[in-house]
């Protein structure tokens, strides 16, 4: 396509693109590219006057047991939030696709973007005043129910995934509705005057044509929670440990910025290998 | 006393070289006594100097912020223990104790400490100190126990907490198993006996403020924690009682420093000497403050007051052992048992 656009073309593409690449440049690659050189630092260079080039940093997470396991519980928290937003978001989302029209769909979707509004670090507090032992959920459900429950859900780890569940939820929503709309009404009407039932529409025919939809959906909320920090530390107590709260304790507590930052590129690449590898999945999705 | 008190500091602000009203740049914790708005309005009604604040989160953050700030500030806090490293980084001046009035209160095992000299100078003066041990929910505690196993004990479990703190929960490891804090010998005794504490333990805390929110919400009967930080807690109307416990405590002193790049010193050492004046020391100790390094401030407080009642007990402090400065590959060490075990959770 680039042999196409005549002089006068490009100059005008180059003006139109130049601004978001160069915030790109300013705002994403040179951040980046500073904290690339930290991960190789001995120490940061205003603390020790005989800073040196180390690979020592990346070396520390294959000799030290303790990072890998956390990376392990990391994937594992991910996964264990990816399936219950999907699980929950995919009916949501298809209510609102194919079900509901007019002014009450624009009121369901409110809904779901209203946590978007309000700030993360808020929402997970009102979860800890939710899920603490004598708080709002145990009083209301013992208030209903005739004998005594204790839920004893806050500093636990399904307290992490319920907090980040809602985080994360909107993101799958949004997606998946986006690719659910898109799939024409004539098909599943076809489908079902030839005698389909429910099921088989959903699977033969919703679910591959939204699959896109729901690997986008699935991706965005992966990425951010393999690193999440701030959630597990306020709800998961001491089983909040994990490899992004590591992370935040080397730059904010422990001021090792070199070793924090060759954890994160690790978790870039641990990342990235993923993706790459589900990539196939994802090709054959889009086609 | 305080008006005679007074004009010897204007005195003193008159006689200074020719800088009358300085702004002070102090660097401490946040929270933490130089930055009461009561005693800032006096300080500058004495002395005209006005004093601003910036705060740091860690002691690593503090060193950085001199090392990369210079002339930034004027008043540093610095826990002793990074008094050396920071004296011999050249980043502290010299202070000139004998134009500090209360100076003389500051008993020799303070003010004399190889932590705040170095080579017959005084780079720090002792202005506060304190003890790192725990406090109970006085109302599920009737007696208070004198004991640190109640951190241990299954009556307990899952209410419990200590501070997410490596060092710290090393030394308190350390004293459970009845070894020397700044000299401990056997690791792996203490990294069993915290192994052993982790399943009794709610979550861990981080600031003064999450202990106080976890400990009004009911999560915790029992929590290390810092005299001064559980005075404060007590004067709140939290149910609290701080315990110095048989097998000791961790005692540790900060000092007030001028960094060597400061361009006030004169009105700095002004402001560390009305840090160290009994009269603010009384009012600060009121709202909840730690124990003053000043005796003459420790013995102007009341007799029930904490600090004295405590702290001031010859007994108790006998069982207190001070910090000394922990090396780059010890902490690095503690930090790798304390990660590792909260990993395994």
């Amino acid at each position: 396509m680039a042999e196409l656009v005549t002089p006068a073309e490009r100059r005008r593409l180059f003006t139109l693109l130049s601004p978001a690449y160069l915030w790109l440049l300013v705002a994403v690659f040179l951040p980046l590219s500073a904290m690339l050189f930290f991960s190789f630092l001995t120490d940061m260079p205003q603390d020790a006057p005989d800073w040196g080039v180390t690979l020592g940093n990346y070396a520390e997470f294959l000799t030290n047991p303790t990072y890998s396991t956390l990376l392990a519980k990391s994937l594992k928290l991910a996964v264990t939030v990816t399936f219950f937003c999907v699980l929950i978001g995919y009916p949501c989302a298809l209510v609102l696709a194919k079900s509901i029209k007019g002014r009450s769909r624009e009121a369901l979707f409110l809904m779901v973007i209203l946590p978007f509004w309000s700030n993360s670090l808020v929402r997970i507090f009102s979860w800890a005043i939710v899920l603490r032992g004598n708080g709002v959920l145990e009083r209301a459900i013992n208030f209903v129910l005739p004998f005594d429950v204790r839920l004893n859900l806050m500093f636990t780890t399904d307290a992490v995934v319920i907090g980040l569940v809602h985080s994360y939820l909107p993101y799958v929503i949004l997606t998946l509705y986006l690719a659910l709309q898109a799939v024409d009404d004539d098909l599943i009407d076809a489908a079902r005057s030839m005698g389909a039932s429910k099921l088989t529409i959903l699977r033969r025919i919703l679910l591959p044509l939204s699959l896109p939809g729901l690997l986008a959906g699935a991706v965005l909320v992966f990425v951010p929670v393999v690193g999440s920090f701030m959630e597990p530390r306020i709800l998961g107590g001491r089983m909040g440990t994990y490899y992004g709260t590591v992370i935040e304790d080397q730059f904010v507590a422990v001021y090792n910025w070199p070793l924090g930052a060759a954890l994160s590129f690790i978790l870039l690449a641990v990342v990235i290998v993923i993706l790459a590898a589900a990539s196939p999945v994802l090709k054959r999705a889009q086609t | 006393m305080k008006s005679a008190f007074l004009l010897s500091l204007s005195a003193l602000a008159l006689s200074a070289s020719g800088a009358l009203a300085d702004e002070i740049r102090v660097l401490n914790w946040q929270g933490y006594g130089t930055d009461l708005d009561w005693s800032l309005k006096a300080f500058e009604e004495a002395t005209g100097h006005t004093v601003v604040h910036e705060y740091f989160n860690s002691e690593q953050e503090m060193l950085t912020k001199m090392r990369t700030n210079p002339g930034a500030y004027d008043v540093v806090l610095v826990n002793a223990i990074y008094n050396p490293q920071a004296t011999e980084e050249g980043l502290l001046a010299p202070i000139d104790t004998s134009a500090l009035e209360n100076y003389a209160g500051i008993p020799a095992d303070f003010a004399e400490s190889d932590l705040v000299t170095e080579g017959g100078e005084v780079y720090g003066v002792p202005w506060t100190w304190g003890v790192t041990s725990f406090a109970v929910n006085t109302q599920v505690f009737d007696p208070v126990p004198d004991t640190l196993d109640v951190l241990w004990d299954p009556a307990h479990a899952g209410r419990v907490s200590i501070r997410d703190d490596a060092v710290e929960a090393m030394q308190i490891g350390a004293l459970a198993t009845g070894q020397g804090i700044n000299d401990i010998q056997d690791l792996d005794a203490v990294k069993a006996k915290l192994e052993a504490l982790m399943p009794q333990v709610r979550t861990f805390w981080g600031s003064e403020n999450d202990w106080n929110q976890y400990m009004a919400a009911g999560e915790f009967d029992v929590a290390t924690y810092w005299s001064g930080s559980a005075a404060r807690s007590a004067a709140m109307g939290l149910p609290v009682e701080f315990v110095v416990p048989k097998e000791g405590a961790i005692g540790w002193l900060d000092s007030l420093t001028i960094p060597a790049t400061s361009e006030h010193k004169e009105a700095a050492a002004q402001f560390i000497d009305w840090m160290i004046d009994p009269e603010f020391y009384v009012k600060w100790d009121a709202e909840g403050a730690p124990a003053s390094a000043n005796a003459d401030a420790a013995a102007a407080l009341d007799e029930t007051a904490f600090n004295r009642r405590v702290l001031g007990d010859p007994e108790v402090a006998a069982r207190v052992q001070f910090q000394t400065p922990v090396d780059d590959d010890t902490r690095q060490q503690y930090l790798e048992i304390w990660q590792a075990l909260k990993a395994a959770q």
